[in-house]
Formats: structure tokens, C-alpha cells, sequence
């Protein structure tokens, strides 16, 4: 047994075998064979179980993730037919006597440099699509499984280096009991995921890929960060205990689903959840949300070839909306794309910062033919209950002003065109530059609300990357610095008689709730699964007891002291 | 006797991979012999990674050739999926 330590993403125990998300070692020897036709035939049957394999993951594709994103695979499927792909390779098996692993791959590396050498990114990108295809075939050839969410049909648990979203959107629950990976923190889109699938998860262990085997059992601890590899009779028995014992606590929490989220002293806060595709929106009413405040749309823009059609986008957004009902909010966060998250057929050009660089709004304002979409696919939904919108990284009000206009615009041409628009939709702004939050006071006379996006505020303040791992002690929400902008913010929406909430992890810790709600913020969104022990904890708090703190903890000099304080004052 | 006709591709992103896969799939339902020409680059329309390989942007004009004995009715379904996708006119 081992032991090995990562970031806590999800929480829950997990315990089933190991399934290796990762490329197997294709590693052959060429050699001559004596009968060309027998590799042939080889060649023809590990061709066949791919394209069986491939119309699995294409279907499952389909099923989770919409027809859009399966075409990829129709396209995957077409390249295992090719005829000028499979002639070569016959060819060079009976022509050289040469095993059929050393003609696929000699003639599916003549394709990939050739699309490589493309002086299109799109272009060159499709070399990645024959590599995996390919592969495909190859593992087939060399007896090893190529690995596939789609394919997994027993209890385990995946190990892999980092999971894409449509990896995790891919993953049945049914079979799929936790996951671990290699990288990643808090916020990446893996933890995410598993957030919103409910599945525990420890992320950014570094090793783990390299540390357990086919096979190994294997126990997620997503509460306290802990893999456990191959664990005694002893430890099994305690993680089983701690299993039942999270189950127990969840029971108890359920209890409060239906309940309305109030303090010890009765006063009333908004506690809503982040989704990211209208399949969320099941967790949210199973975990008892009173709303959705943080619609992350780059899913519908991501993993594919192209961007999503007005139609595509106003199904998706009516769904969400139609789940909701006509009373519950829908914030609904416009196109953030760029930074972490690429968009290949964009063709944007690499930067050397891409967080501070051409990203979100500033994107959608220089693209308005992608932007305007979007807005009208949004504007159109609007009837069908009460949506929000809010635009992410405004740096300035001109650029507030500016997205506006167009959301006016295309409202103004939709209701000439005879189409319906909600007459009451609220527009307010993300608040994740510090700019924006230092001058919240100006920003608040024109916009309708603020949600305080936290994971980027914080690295924007700090100057410290989220994503490297060598900086991430500066990643502290609790630092006297957010703290104040926070305040600001939430200061500045009710001077104006506007509202504040925060759509960060920071919203769901239990350490940051006490001091939120000393601070005034009327709406807390977070991952579903955090919301009913949110409930719980705020049930016990007192808003004018911790509102009585704040002038304290605004003049603190440490995070260590804001923590250290907030424990004291909740027992914690 | 070969049949042909151009098309001008008006797709802002040119013949990317999901239109591709329409026409290598409707060129599979005949038995002539199909080519896609572009650029004075010829590829069987029946592979996906020769059309793809021609890189094709938009505003781009492509003749699309067909030989054999369903020549005729072959080119016109190529041409009607070229406009059906929205590809091309």
C-alpha cells in the first residue's frame, strides 16, 4: 500500500479499481511476416473493432454531449475507411512483407506530417485527430486496451493525467465511482466536473499516473485529499466507515433541500448554484438551489469544430431557463473564452499572457458577429423565465457600455423582426479585475448587479497564476486585500440599491461564508453539492454579529489573522 | 465521358470537418470514380483526409469531377450537399 497526497476537488469517498485514462505504450517491432494475407486480415479486424469502438464513443458523444460534438467521430470513423489510408498500408504489406503495425504506422505518419506542415492551425490540429484514430488501431493490433470514458462498463475509478470536459462529460455515474489526476487545483475544469457530477475527486497529486497499475484498488478520499493505493483490510474498513459516514451527513443536509436559506437571526440570503451545461440544472434542484447563479456558456463553444448556431444556443439556454421555472433567477454569464480555454477554430494567436492578454469581453467586443449570436440566442430565451446576464472581465464602464449597446441593439432588431423579448432582463458585470472592484461605486449607478467572480479576482490582485502550483500560496482568499475590494463591491451595489453576489469557490468555503454575510452579500453561488452545507452552517450564524466584525477584519494584516478569527467567533 | 462542375465556397470557414464528412459519405453511396480539384490539386472524394489535405478556405472555387456509370447522378447529389450545408453556391 502507498499513500499519496492532492487538492480535495470533490468530496465523498470512492473505492473500485483503477481505470488508466492515458495513451497505452504502442511500442512495436517491425519485422517481416511470412503471409501477407494473414496481416492483412489482421489489419481488417483491428480496423473493424475500432470503427465498433469509435460508433460506441460517437454514440455516447451524441447522448451527453449533443449531435454537434459527435461529428468529430463520424469524421474518425471516415479516416478507418479511407481508401487512401488502408491501400497504402495493404500495399506495403504485401509489396514489403512488412507486419501491419509498421505499415500503419509508417503511412498514418506520412498523413499526420503532411497535415503538421499545413500553414493552417485548424489544418494542423486534424494531425492530432489521425494520431488518435490511428492509435486506436494500433492498440487493437498490439492487443492493449486504448482507453475511453465511452468504453467503461464495470466499477472504477479513473487515474489520468488531467480530464478534458468532454472526457468528464462523458463519465457515467453508474460506473465511474470517483477520479484522481495528475494536475490541476480547486478550480480547474476537472474538479468542476466532478463537482456538478457529484463524484469525489482528488486533483493534482502529480504521480498518480505513475504510481498505481491496471488493476490496483484504489480509494479516492475527496473530502481530505488522499489517494490510498492497494490499502490493507485495515484501512479499506476505516474508509468504508468514512463512506457511511459522508452518505449520513449528506441524508442530513438533504433535509434542508426544501427549506429557505436563513441566519440564526432570520435574515434572508440568496444561495444559488454554477452550472455549465442544462444537464447541471438536475443537481441544482436535487441540492436544493433557489437559482442559477453562474451559467457558464463556454461549453456550448467548446469541443468542436465550429462556433454553436443562434438555435443551438437559445435550445440550450430555453432548457436551463424552462428547468428553473418562471421565478428563479438564471444568471447567464456571456462568452469567457481565451486565457485557459482555447478555441482552436477561432485561430487566435498563442500570447505570452494569456490571462491578462485578448480574452472574455474583450474578444466578444473586437468579434461581435460571434458575440451578437449569442446575445440574440439569450435575448430569445428571456421569456421563458427570469434571466439574467451578465457580461465577464469589464475592465472599464466604456466596455460595459459598449456590450450593452450591442444587447440593445440586437433586442431592437429581434422585436422588429416580430420576436419576443423580456422587457425585464437585469445586465450587470462580473467583478474579477481590481479596477472594477476600486471603482464599484461608479460602475453600480449603471449596471444592474455585480456577482464577484473570486478565483480570478484573486490572482489579479495577488499577481499570482492559479495555475502554477509554485505560486499557489498566494492564492488567498481570506487576504485582507480581497477582503476590502469585496466590501467595496457590495457597499458600492447597495448605495445604488443594486444587489451583490459572488460566483467563486470562495462563496461556498466555510471559512469565507461568516465573513461574506458580515460583509452584506445578498447572493452566494457555488457548487450545487456545496449548498445544502452552506445552508446548514448559515442557519447557525448571526448576520448582525458578524457584521459587527467588519471594520476589524477590513483592518487586519494577514489572511492567517482573518482565518484564526472567523474560527474563533464560529467554533470551527 | 466525365461530368464536372465548380462551386464557390462561401462557409466562413471554408471546408472544415463537418461538412467534409457530408460529402465523403454521399460520394461513398456511388460507384464513379469522384475527384475534388483545388488549386490545381486533384483528391478522391471518397477520403476524408484528401479533401481535408486540401486545406480549402472560403471564397475558394472547387470543381468537383465525376466519372462513371452514375456519373450524373452522382455530381448533382455532391452539389446539392454542397448547398444544403450551407457551403457553398
Amino acid at each position: 500500500m502507498s499513500n499519496i497526497s492532492g487538492i480535495a476537488a470533490s468530496s465523498g469517498i470512492a473505492i473500485a479499481k483503477v481505470y488508466k485514462l492515458a495513451v497505452p505504450d504502442l511500442s512495436f517491432e517491425k519485422k517481416k511476416v511470412d503471409s501477407p494475407e494473414a496481416e492483412v486480415k489482421r489489419l481488417k479486424e483491428a480496423l473493424e473493432v475500432s470503427k465498433q469502438e469509435l460508433e460506441i464513443i460517437k454514440e455516447n458523444a451524441r447522448k451527453n454531449l449533443g449531435d454537434e460534438h459527435a461529428e468529430i467521430f463520424s469524421a474518425h470513423l471516415l479516416v478507418l475507411s479511407d481508401p487512401e489510408l488502408i491501400k497504402p498500408i495493404e500495399d506495403k504489406i504485401k509489396s514489403d512483407n512488412a507486419n501491419a503495425e509498421a505499415a500503419l504506422k509508417e503511412t498514418a505518419d506520412m498523413f499526420i506530417d503532411m497535415f503538421k506542415a499545413m500553414d493552417n492551425e485548424y489544418m494542423r490540429e486534424r494531425a492530432a485527430d489521425i494520431q488518435d484514430v490511428t492509435q486506436r488501431v494500433m492498440a487493437h493490433l498490439l492487443n492493449v486496451t486504448f482507453p475511453d470514458p465511452a468504453l467503461i462498463d464495470e466499477e472504477v475509478v479513473i487515474v489520468a493525467e488531467d480530464l478534458t470536459p468532454s472526457d468528464t462529460a462523458q463519465l457515467n455515474k453508474q460506473f465511474v465511482k470517483g477520479f484522481t489526476t495528475n494536475i490541476g487545483g480547486r478550480t480547474s475544469h476537472s474538479a468542476i466536473m466532478a463537482r456538478s457530477l457529484e463524484i469525489p475527486a482528488v486533483v493534482g497529486t502529480k504521480t498518480i499516473t505513475t504510481s498505481v497499475n491496471k488493476d490496483d484498488l484504489i480509494i479516492v478520499d475527496g473530502i481530505d485529499g488522499e489517494v490510498i493505493i492497494n490499502p490493507t483490510e485495515e484501512e479499506l474498513s476505516t474508509y468504508k466507515k468514512k463512506q457511511d459516514d459522508f452518505e449520513k451527513q449528506k441524508q442530513v443536509w438533504a433535509k434542508l433541500k426544501d427549506e429557505p436559506t436563513v441566519t440564526a437571526d432570520n435574515e434572508h440570503v440568496e444561495l444559488v448554484a454554477n452550472i455549465g451545461t442544462p444537464e447541471d440544472v438536475v443537481g441544482v434542484k436535487n441540492n436544493g438551489g433557489e437559482g442559477v447563479g453562474l451559467y457558464r456558456t463556454e461549453f456550448l463553444y467548446m469541443g468542436k469544430t465550429e462556433l454553436p448556431t443562434e438555435e443551438e444556443q437559445f435550445e440550450a439556454y430555453k432548457s436551463v431557463l424552462d428547468q428553473m421555472g418562471k421565478d428563479q433567477p438564471v444568471v447567464v454569464r456571456t462568452l469567457d473564452i481565451g486565457g485557459d480555454k482555447e478555441l482552436s477554430y477561432l485561430k487566435l494567436p498563442e500570447e505570452m499572457n494569456p490571462f491578462l492578454g485578448f480574452r472574455a469581453i474583450r474578444l466578444c467586443l473586437e468579434r461581435d458577429d460571434i458575440f451578437r449570436v449569442q446575445l440574440r440566442a439569450l435575448l430569445r430565451a428571456s421569456v421563458y423565465g427570469n434571466l439574467k446576464i451578465m457580461f465577464p472581465m469589464i475592465a472599464t464602464l466604456d466596455e460595459f457600455r459598449q456590450a450593452k449597446a450591442l444587447l440593445l441593439e440586437e433586442k431592437e432588431n429581434l422585436k422588429s423582426e416580430g420576436k419576443d423579448v423580456s422587457e425585464t432582463i437585469e445586465v450587470g458585470i462580473m467583478v474579477e479585475i481590481p479596477s472594477t472592484a476600486v471603482i464599484a461605486r461608479q460602475f453600480a449607478k449603471e449596471v444592474d448587479f455585480f456577482s464577484i467572480g473570486t478565483n480570478d479576482l484573486i490572482q489579479y490582485t495577488m499577481a499570482a497564476d492559479r495555475m502554477n502550483e509554485r505560486v499557489s500560496y498566494l492564492y488567498q482568499p481570506y487576504h485582507p486585500a480581497i477582503l476590502n475590494l469585496v466590501s467595496n463591491v457590495i457597499d458600492a451595489a447597495h448605495a445604488e440599491g443594486k444587489w451583490a453576489g459572488m460566483c467563486g469557490e470562495m462563496a461556498g468555503d466555510s471559512i469565507a461564508i461568516p465573513i461574506l454575510l458580515g460583509l452584506g452579500l445578498d447572493e452566494f453561488s457555488m457548487s450545487a453539492t456545496s449548498i445544502l452545507p452552506a445552508r446548514t452552517q448559515l442557519r447557525d450564524l448571526s448576520k448582525k454579529e458578524l457584521s459587527s466584525y467588519k471594520e476589524q477584519l477590513l483592518a487586519m494584516s494577514t489572511a492567517e489573522e482573518v482565518e484564526a478569527f472567523i474560527k474563533e467567533k464560529t467554533n470551527q | 465521358m466525365a461530368v464536372e462542375q465548380t462551386v464557390t465556397i462561401t462557409d466562413a470557414t471554408g471546408v472544415h470537418a463537418r461538412p467534409a464528412t457530408v460529402l465523403v459519405n454521399k460520394a461513398g453511396q456511388f460507384s464513379s470514380e469522384i475527384k475534388m480539384e483545388y488549386n490545381g490539386k486533384s483528391v478522391n472524394l471518397k477520403s476524408i483526409m484528401g479533401v481535408m489535405s486540401l486545406g480549402i478556405p472560403k471564397d475558394s472555387e472547387i470543381k468537383i469531377v465525376a466519372e462513371g456509370a452514375d456519373e450524373e447522378e452522382a455530381l448533382q447529389a455532391i452539389i446539392d450537399a454542397v448547398k444544403q450545408e450551407g457551403l457553398g453556391e
